[in-house]
C-alpha cells in the first residue's frame, strides 16, 4: 500500500499541491535534501502531463499520485486514465503543440531521474520514478 | 506562491522581471505578457529570472514561444539567471544553446548579437 495516496481533479492549479505533498513525503522518507528539487520538478512534470492527457481526452476521472516509502528507496507513481493506442504513444486527437509539450515534459523527467518507467495501455498510463533514500555505497575496485 | 511580473524599459530593451513559480497553472500569464509586449512593438526582451523559485517544461515552452515571436521581428530574447536549479533545466533540455543566458540585467542589456 502506498504511504500516501493523492487524487486530484485534472486541473493545472492542483499540480503545485501535488509537488508540495510529494516533496514533503520524500523528505520524511529520507530522500537527500539536494535531490528534493529534482523530486519536486519530476513529479510536477508527470502530473502536468497527466492533467494535459485528461483535459485533452475529456476525461473526468482524477489524476492519481502514489508516494511509496520502501526500504532504502522512495517511489512515486503518477497514473492517468487516458487511452494510449501504443505503449508510449500519444493520445488520439492531441495536437502538434500538445505532443511537443508532452515530449518536453518526458525529456525533463528522463534527464532528472535515473530510475524511471513509462507505461501506457488502452486504459491509461503511468510514470513510475524511484530515488534512493540512503547514500550510494562505494565498492573497492 | 503565485507568479509576479513587472516590466521596465532600458533603451530599446524591455526587461520582464519574473518572480515566483512558473508552471502549468501560471505559465499562461507569462505567455500573455510576452505576446502583449511583442504586439506593442517590443522586440528586444530581457527576461530576468532571478526571482523565479520554480520552472518546469511548460515555462520553457512559453519562453521558446516568446523567442519565436521576437525572432519573427528580428528581435531577441535574453535570459538573466544565476540559480543552478533553474539553469539545470535549461541544460537538460539543451536550451542553453538556444537562449543567451546572462548573469545580470546590465550584462544582458549591453549584449549584442
Amino acid at each position: 500500500m502506498a504511504t500516501v495516496e493523492l487524487r486530484f481533479s485534472a486541473l493545472p492549479e492542483h499540480v503545485r499541491t501535488a509537488r508540495l505533498v510529494a516533496a514533503a513525503v520524500a523528505r520524511r522518507a529520507g530522500v537527500d535534501e539536494a535531490v528534493l528539487d529534482e523530486v519536486r520538478l519530476a513529479v510536477g512534470e508527470a502530473c502536468t502531463r497527466a492533467v494535459g492527457l485528461h483535459q485533452n481526452g475529456g476525461i473526468s476521472a482524477p489524476v492519481k499520485v502514489l508516494l511509496i516509502e520502501e526500504e532504502k528507496q522512495f517511489s512515486i507513481e503518477v497514473g492517468d486514465e487516458a487511452p494510449h493506442t501504443t505503449p508510449g504513444g500519444h493520445t488520439p486527437g492531441a495536437t502538434g503543440a500538445e505532443i511537443e509539450e508532452d515530449e518536453m515534459g518526458l525529456a525533463v523527467i528522463s534527464g532528472l531521474v535515473d530510475d524511471v518507467e513509462v507505461s501506457a495501455g488502452e486504459h491509461g498510463g503511468s510514470i513510475r520514478m524511484r530515488w534512493s533514500t540512503t547514500p550510494p555505497a562505494t565498492f573497492p575496485v | 506562491m503565485d507568479l509576479s511580473l513587472s516590466t521596465e524599459t532600458m533603451g530599446d530593451r524591455t526587461i520582464v522581471r519574473v518572480g515566483g513559480e512558473i508552471d502549468v497553472y501560471t505559465a499562461p500569464k507569462l505567455r500573455e505578457q510576452l505576446v502583449e509586449l511583442v504586439n506593442d512593438g517590443s522586440f528586444h526582451l530581457v527576461v530576468d529570472m532571478e526571482g523565479v523559485d520554480f520552472l518546469d517544461s511548460t515555462g520553457l515552452g512559453v519562453l521558446v514561444g516568446g523567442l519565436k515571436r521576437v525572432r519573427a521581428h528580428e528581435g531577441s530574447l535574453r535570459l538573466v539567471c544565476n540559480q543552478e536549479r533553474i539553469l539545470k533545466i535549461f541544460r537538460i533540455t539543451g536550451l542553453t544553446k538556444v537562449f543567451p543566458i546572462h548573469t545580470s540585467v546590465e550584462e544582458a542589456v549591453a549584449a549584442t548579437d
